[in-house]
């Protein structure tokens, strides 16, 4: 696996009011700091997604809090800040017959970086070094 | 091995003759000296004259829950107080609760009927007996203690409750068997999980005598290939005395020991006796009550008797498996829904666990049932996706049992209520 293939913690949450909160509040608890995340809902039910300091402790620590979690290889692309950076990504996974399962973006101090969920991460990474483009490492997060 | 071999395996023409003597004698009985019963008797034109044979029973008149409540809390009973050596209650959902009586005689029978039944399925004065069942006003508890008392097994008497030590103690005092409701059992399965401790592996444990609640096979399977053992399926009515009678080791019906009950089943509808094998509600007459009587009692209970010869030798009818009670039943846009049903359907489904809560509620005319389930570790992803298809895996599988649209909602394990006494499984929010 290349270091640039990187985990994200998924969380089951319940689609009720303050079930968010009593989860970030077992984020808060046993220290886990949130780089990125992303909440898909559906009814009844929601996953939280997030992108953590160091995701193998907290995935142990949230488990030991009886909490459903699941860790997930993610990548993350490095876009221009500018009109036609989703594309210039979306485009080289496309042309590659790479599938986006979800995705979701953040800017960092420097640059835009779009998270993506994808059906094979490694080769994901290798197309978007043959176009030119960066992915970024967890400790460059 | 049979406890009193002699009224066990009774030739089946003896034992109806015995039945039709004991309730000729108790309703001639009645008839003189229970004002309740000659009331009701005269009412419905019958005496016990007319009672000429076994199948004339048919033509008494019923007994309800709603007779025992009428008269709580003694004006049922036919011996006097002094002559009443304990009560139970039972818990009532609606209006005041049943009162139960005993005589030194009821409790007695009450013993010896389990004392049968714990025989029957295997168990001896060697066996160490956890009674799990709620002490107090409830009879599972004291029941089952009387009863493993009975064959001189050590009875460990702990209730419901404090599971962890229960697990402790099970271990330490190398239990060999245990009386509890199949929740509270699955509940123990899952603590000892928690607390490291294997049932197979690190307790004597061989035998379950599980009831008190409706379970289904699935759910037998599903503790006896988790823990190990062999749980037996037991019955019995807190108006009956308690719980009595159980299967024995063919594991095909439960013992009605024809001495103690006689037992008809009858279409709800129409009050009319069904032959054996027909499902309907059971009516039973207890033929050696002595605190209160009970004749015809609509117990509510849906079953079927089974008439065959049982391959262990015992003679009395069996009973299939409690389906539901013609009282828990739910009628959801029309259609007959029991919880059991529910239950079956998710032990079908490996992605969820096995408790569930049932929440009918309408929406402008219209019912809506939402199962709730907790799905399992292994089964959640990350995608949306797949969640929504287990959901809609599980809504369809329900529709299939259940001929009606459930919503499912999917939970994180342990969430949901564990119950130690009786399940409360259904939040009816409907407003009739």
């Amino acid at each position: 696996m290349t270091d640039d293939v990187f985990i994200q913690l998924s969380i089951f949450v319940n689609n009720e009011p303050g079930s968010l909160a009593s989860m970030a509040k077992t984020l808060k608890e046993c220290d886990i700091n949130l780089k990125a995340f992303n909440i898909a809902e559906s009814s009844g039910f929601g996953v939280f997604r997030a992108i953590v300091d160091d995701p193998e402790e907290a995935y142990e620590k949230l488990k030991a809090r009886n909490l459903i979690v699941r860790k997930t290889e993610l990548i993350a692309v490095a876009v221009n800040d500018a009109p036609g950076g989703l594309f210039s990504a979306a485009k080289v996974l496309g042309d590659a017959g790479i599938n986006i399962e979800y995705g979701y973006a953040h800017k960092n101090k420097t640059e835009p970086l779009i998270f993506l969920r994808v059906d094979d991460p490694v080769a994901a990474v290798e197309a978007f070094k043959k176009a030119g483009m960066k992915t970024v490492t967890a400790k460059e997060l | 091995m049979y406890w009193d071999p002699k009224m066990e395996c009774m030739p089946k023409e003896e034992l109806k003759k015995m039945q039709y003597e004991s309730i000729k004698k108790l309703v001639n009985n009645l008839y003189e000296f229970n004002q309740f019963y000659h009331d009701r008797m005269k009412a419905a034109n019958i005496h016990p004259s007319d009672i000429k044979s076994l199948s004339d029973v048919s033509k008494l008149p019923f007994m309800y829950k709603q007779d025992l409540r009428d008269n709580y809390p003694t004006k049922m009973f036919t011996v006097p107080n002094e002559k009443v050596v304990r009560y139970h209650v039972s818990s009532g959902t609606t209006g005041k609760p049943t009162l139960v009586g005993y005589t030194r005689g009821d409790l007695d029978y009450w013993s010896e009927a389990l004392a049968r039944s714990m025989t029957s399925i295997g168990m001896n004065s060697s066996d160490t007996l956890q009674v799990s069942y709620g002490y107090g006003l409830f009879t599972g508890g004291l029941g089952a203690h009387y009863g493993g008392e009975r064959i001189g097994a050590t009875v460990l008497p702990s209730g419901t409750g404090g599971t962890e030590r229960q697990i402790e103690l099970m271990v330490d005092l190398g239990v060999t068997a245990i009386a509890c409701t199949p929740s509270y059992l699955i509940h123990i399965g899952e603590v000892a999980k928690k607390m490291g401790v294997d049932i197979r592996r690190d307790t004597k444990l061989k035998r379950a005598l599980v009831g008190a609640e409706p379970w289904t096979e699935s759910m037998r399977q599903h503790i006896e290939e988790d823990m190990g053992i062999k749980a037996y399926d037991i019955y019995g009515t807190s108006e009956m005395a308690g719980p009595m009678f159980t299967e024995c080791e063919e594991r095909n019906g439960i013992h009605m020991q024809s001495d103690i009950v006689y037992v008809e089943i009858i279409d709800p509808e129409t009050g009319e006796v069904l032959e054996p094998g027909q499902k309907g509600e059971m009516v039973v007459t207890m033929l050696k009550k002595e605190a209160f009587p009970l004749v015809r009692y609509r117990i509510k209970d849906i079953t079927s008797i089974i008439d065959e010869d049982c391959p262990c030798g015992r003679t009395s009818p069996r009973i299939k498996r409690i389906t539901g009670r013609s009282d828990d039943m739910l009628i959801i846009r029309g259609i007959n829904v029991f919880p059991s049903q529910v239950e079956y359907t998710l032990m079908q489904i490996p992605q969820v666990g096995n408790q569930y809560m049932i929440i009918v509620e309408r929406e402008g005319s219209l019912d809506k049932m939402t199962v709730q389930v907790e799905i399992k570790e292994e089964s959640f992803s990350d995608k949306l996706d797949d969640m929504i298809k287990l959901q809609k895996y599980i809504e369809y599988e329900m529709k299939k049992y259940l001929n009606i649209a459930v919503n499912i909602e999917l939970k994180n394990p342990g969430e949901l209520p564990r119950f130690e006494g009786k399940a409360k499984r259904v939040i009816d929010k409907r407003v009739m």
